[in-house]
């Protein structure tokens, strides 16, 4: 059947989501002091970044126990994406990585800027840099880089 | 309540790239009216008491998509629920509907068209949050493709093994009357299809798929007189992983080894190894489809890889529908795993019969890489 009538549609809908207190917290601080906030768990001991209310291990609460982490880190996986889509921060090829910050236990996923993409490799040491215009989003650090000279020795998180 | 529950009828259309002629209501409406005429049931008392239905708010873009397809499922004055996820979660839940007592019949009706957005890709990127994953881009493609970096690297499994497993699912979905993906593909042609997100490459990712399925779910009274061929639930089981990618051992089966568990436990399972007939995995990519027989214990953690190279897949008779590689739908992969399950223990599996099939595991999964992950056992 090749006359079947489409309707030609489009989702758009406005919408404000809200961070709540734990995010919010983060992502201001992101934004406007280029810190990157976690919380630590009292029982278990993670770091989670981005923070959260609860711990999902143990259910422990986790936002009496903020802490600053590094905005160094290593990658823990990657992979390059080839494929093009509209909602992408930027054009394919591009690193998209999942990053452990130093002082963190949980690693992040975010955009590797390393020349050519075929040099990301687990365990490259890697800096968060962050976005002249910062939103409050995870974008308010533009990409990491590689940072060679970075070692992972003697990062505990400060508390705040 | 009752105390065993079958499924008593299984439908599906083939599932094809784009079915531009069929509206979605019209694909679950032809395998309603399947599963009603293999049955002989009518919807009200003494009939199709409840149903539940399997949809996707964004794929059919539309919110409470189950609202389209009320009237084809009996639910205008009677009960419908909504399971918004992979199907093998709406087993789980017509299971449950049935065991608990609450209805005795139940009708289980699943639709996805993924060919209706865009793209699919398009899609899956609403499944994160707007602050911290949708900002850099995620969605279930490249989530799968950190899952297999990291699955591969731990296993040691090759590009080269998994086009060995493209190739395989293509000759067996050969033998699948529903199956999408048919035609014959060469390991080398497989290596050669551009790679999309490494290290995925382009046919180690399931087609864009469109298909419906329904089943119908009773008491064992009930079941006995439906049919005389059912196929009994045994085995139960979920388990969801954390949210962020990162904070999952993506190499590893957390959600899916104890989603087994609970399945194998409740069904007495305690070697699975040798104690299934036939199995079934939703491989959405193909190196799923060693991981997540590592993490239904078909062999040891680990040893996907082995398994591959020494025959594992044909051995244990994996994914004889030529799996969800061959093409399902995102939210059909494990129910239509568990249509091949029950249809293998029927003895109607034609050319891809499993000669005296008794027992089956089927596997399905919902969200990024895996992280929802429902294991069913059925026995004849």
């Amino acid at each position: 059947m090749n006359d079947a009538f489409v309707i030609e549609g489009k989702m758009a809908l406005p919408y404000q989501y809200f961070a709540g207190a734990v995010g919010s917290k983060f992502l201001v601080a992101l934004r406007d002091e280029k810190q990157i906030l976690g919380v630590r768990c009292s029982r278990c001991g993670m770091v989670f970044v981005p923070p959260r209310q609860s711990c999902e291990r143990c259910f422990s609460a986790l936002t009496e126990h903020w802490v600053r982490v590094e905005s160094t880190g290593e990658v823990t996986g990657f992979t390059v994406v080839r494929y093009a889509e509209p909602y992408q921060p930027k054009k394919p090829p591009y690193v998209l990585a999942l990053i452990k910050l130093d002082g963190a236990d949980t690693p992040i996923a975010h955009l590797l800027e390393c020349g050519d993409p075929g040099r990301a490799r687990i365990g490259m040491r890697v800096r968060a840099v962050f976005a002249g215009e910062r939103r409050a989003n995870l974008l308010a650090i533009a990409h990491f880089e590689e940072d060679p000279a970075g070692t992972q020795e003697g990062h505990s998180p400060a508390r705040l | 309540m009752a105390n065993r529950v079958a499924i008593c009828a299984v439908a599906q259309t083939k599932f094809e790239a784009c079915k531009r002629d069929v509206r979605t209501q019209g694909l679950l409406w032809e395998v309603v009216k399947d599963v009603r005429a293999q049955t002989g049931l009518d919807f009200g008392p003494g009939g199709i008491a409840g149903a539940v239905t399997v949809s996707d708010d964004v794929f059919d873009a539309r919110t409470i998509s189950d609202g389209a397809v009320t009237d084809l499922v009996g639910a205008h004055f009677g009960s419908e629920e909504k399971v918004a996820a992979d199907g093998a979660q709406g087993v789980y839940y017509a299971a449950a509907t049935v065991l608990s007592g609450h209805h005795d019949v139940v009708l289980l009706a699943g639709h996805c068209k993924e060919s209706q957005p865009a793209s699919r890709n398009m899609v899956t990127h609403l499944a994160f949050d707007p602050f911290y994953t949708r900002p850099v881009g995620l969605d279930y493609l490249c989530a799968a493709a950190l899952q297999a970096q990291a699955y591969m690297a731990r296993s040691g499994v090759s590009e080269t093994q998994l086009a060995e497993v493209v190739v395989r699912a293509r000759q067996w979905a050969a033998r699948n009357p529903v199956a999408q993906e048919t035609a014959a593909v060469t390991r080398e042609e497989v290596l050669a299809s551009p790679m999309i997100a490494d290290p995925i490459r382009e046919k180690f990712m399931y087609p864009v798929s469109d298909g419906a399925i329904a089943m119908i779910l009773a008491s064992e009274t009930h079941a006995r007189r439906l049919t005389d061929k059912p196929v009994w639930i045994t085995g139960l089981g979920n388990c969801y992983d954390s949210f962020f990618l990162g904070e999952r051992d993506l190499a590893g089966n957390f959600a899916l080894e104890r989603a087994a568990q609970r399945a194998y436990a409740m069904a007495g399972v305690s070697a699975p190894e040798t104690a299934f007939d036939l199995a079934e995995i939703a491989d959405q990519y193909a190196h799923q489809l060693p991981q997540y027989a590592e993490g239904l214990g078909l062999c040891p953690e680990g040893c996907g890889g082995r398994w591959l190279d020494e025959g594992g897949p044909d051995r244990q008779r994996v994914n004889r529908s030529g799996g969800m590689i061959a093409g399902n739908p995102l939210i059909l992969g494990g129910l239509a795993r568990v249509a091949e399950a029950v249809i293998q223990l029927r003895d109607e599996a034609g050319e891809r019969q499993v000669a005296h099939a008794q027992r089956a595991v089927a596997q399905g999964a919902t969200g990024p890489a895996g992280q929802l992950q429902t294991v069913v056992v059925l026995e004849r």
